[in-house]
């Protein structure tokens, strides 16, 4: 798309209702918590209501007018995200409610047929709780074991001590694109064919990488790649699984219900074709619709421009935390994406979060659903700081001058 | 005065800078040991019960200057009270907390300098964390008691 244009930030933020406010007493809005979610354009929103106000009906039923335009939508946001993600086919995009019930899927739909006793699963020390505790559980239910691949000082995978782990009995390995803690992103090829190696399957939590950059399943050779709408401009509620055709064919549905069965009997009943054996009920069909809209919008700024704008906006938060004094940021990989975790030496995050906030800058605090990392960076909890395609170089400015402030209000300026 | 000023008032920076009632416990000494899962504050309390009376209440923990400084506070509070008077100030500081009422006007000023944390919310636990967690120490006294003089 119209990639070749300059990136023209002050345009991409008259996209976006929300940025234009001012919160408690006239601060201007400076949403740096794009990690969590992210903020939507007008385009999306548009897109929601329009569903509602034109073409509100249940998808793959409704054999009126109002229905076949759902469907056609419906199934036009898949063609969309097969395309934005490279897939071989739009039936390789299963719908979920997003990253965590996709990673369940796979652990029940899965991990339940492959994963028996004695075998293990690696993940890392990175992971979000959403990528450790289905394994967690999983694990418990089969005998298997869940290990954890440890990190290194710069807070990258240590990929000795990764391949260490690697043997004939690990069955998958689970591990993050990119650390919502750390922000590195991790050598998924390489990953991949470490665990080839083992005939271990590779899955890949993309929930940080996909909305900031280009993404490609194909190229990253593994075997599941999750993530969520709602971090890349799209509504809650809806999230992407996908697979190669092989293995969303082999694989048992996971929901069981409507839509997702072929043929229904008194006692059992045949499963749909793939995708749909793994989209039991009505789906988020408004939703999904909007993910499409804002893949369009997107693509029609360009993944490689916005990652150039992040790369740039996180290089210079970077540079300007670690010049204050009492500051120390965490994860300093040389590949690495928008999510800036930092201490605040005698404050705590929490305390930081809310001071900053009153001066309208929303940022995260907290142990940021990683707590085997909080306890491997030896700290409670941080404060976090997420950039995305409509922030300015002025709002990273404007976070360290009320750190400065808030250092010198709780006594360690 | 805005709101974070409101929140973090003089008497409690003070608190939190300067903690009253405050020592590293170890894990004998220690009888409740609670964690505020949202963000990881910890609170550690030990206590020392005479007569049905809090003869010392000390505490250990980690976290936010309000969490830390409202157990700083409470232990000021209610040391010397008996077990009664104890779990009423609790119950009523909780409930204020929560706002399910309003502060007496006679309530001490630290006290009342807790009550800007009515406005966020998400705060409350951090302010209320080491009150429960007396409550605990007393629930599980009141239960010794029994168990004694049965």
């Amino acid at each position: 798309m119209s990639t070749n244009t300059p990136f023209d930030v002050e345009r991409i933020r008259a996209d976006f209702p929300i940025l234009h406010q001012t919160v408690y007493e006239n601060r201007p809005l400076v949403y740096l918590d794009n990690a969590a979610t992210s903020q939507k354009p007008r385009a999306v929103i548009a897109a929601l209501c329009e569903y509602y106000e034109r073409y509100n009906a249940n998808v793959h039923r409704a054999l009126h007018y109002l229905g076949e335009q759902a469907t056609a939508r419906f199934e036009e946001a898949r063609v969309k995200m097969a395309r934005f993600i490279g897939a071989a086919s739009e039936r390789e995009v299963v719908f979920t409610r997003g990253t965590t019930e996709s990673i369940n899927l796979i652990a029940y739909a899965w991990g339940h047929e492959h994963v028996q006793a004695g075998d293990e699963i690696i993940a890392t020390a990175m992971e979000h709780h959403s990528n450790l505790v289905p394994w967690q559980q999983l694990c418990a239910a089969r005998g298997a074991t869940l290990k954890l691949a440890p990190i290194t000082d710069r807070g990258e995978l240590d990929m000795d001590a990764f391949r260490a782990l690697l043997t004939e009995r690990v069955k998958l390995v689970t591990v993050t694109h990119m650390s919502n803690v750390l922000g590195t992103i991790n050598p998924i090829p390489e990953i991949v064919a470490a665990a080839r190696n083992v005939g271990a399957l590779v899955l890949v939590d993309a929930a940080q990488s996909v909305p900031h950059g280009h993404v490609n399943v194909q190229e990253l050779g593994a075997d599941f790649v999750v993530f969520s709408g709602h971090k890349m401009c799209a509504p809650t509620g809806v999230g992407v699984l996908w697979a190669p055709m092989r293995h969303l064919q082999a694989m048992s549905p996971f929901l069981a219900g409507g839509e997702m069965i072929s043929k229904v009997h008194d006692d059992h009943a045949t499963w749909a074709e793939v995708p749909y054996k793994f989209e039991a009920g009505t789906p988020n069909i408004a939703d999904v619709i909007a993910l499409g809209a804002a893949v369009d919008y997107l693509e029609s700024i360009g993944m490689d421009a916005i990652h150039a704008h992040e790369k740039a906006l996180t290089e210079y938060a970077i540079a300007q935390l670690s010049e204050l004094p009492g500051v120390r940021v965490f994860g300093l990989a040389s590949t690495r994406g928008g999510a800036v975790s930092f201490e605040t030496l005698g404050i705590h995050p929490h305390d930081l979060s809310q001071y900053v906030d009153q001066q309208g800058i929303a940022i995260r605090a907290g142990h940021l659903c990683a707590q085997p990392l909080m306890r491997r960076l030896g700290v409670p909890a941080v404060s976090r700081a997420s950039v995305y395609l409509y922030n300015r170089h002025d709002e990273i400015d404007e976070l360290v001058s009320a750190i400065q402030k808030a250092q010198r209000f709780f006594g360690h300026g | 005065m805005d709101d974070t000023e409101q929140l973090y008032q003089d008497l409690i920076l003070d608190h939190y800078r300067h903690p009253r009632h405050r020592q590293p416990l170890t894990e004998e000494e220690t009888l409740v040991d609670v964690e505020n899962p949202l963000c990881g504050d910890q609170i550690k309390l030990a206590a020392r019960i005479v007569d049905n009376r809090l003869v010392d209440v000390r505490f250990d923990g980690h976290g936010c200057a309000i969490s830390q400084a409202s157990a700083s506070i409470m232990c000021d509070r209610l040391i010397g009270k008996t077990l009664d008077e104890a779990r009423t100030e609790i119950d009523a500081f909780v409930q204020t907390m929560r706002g399910e009422q309003e502060f007496p006007p006679d309530a001490a000023d630290e006290i009342k300098a807790l009550s800007g944390v009515k406005k966020f919310p998400l705060r409350v636990k951090c302010a209320t964390l080491s009150w429960h967690a007396l409550e605990q120490v007393l629930s599980a006294e009141a239960s010794q008691i029994r168990e004694i003089g049965e």
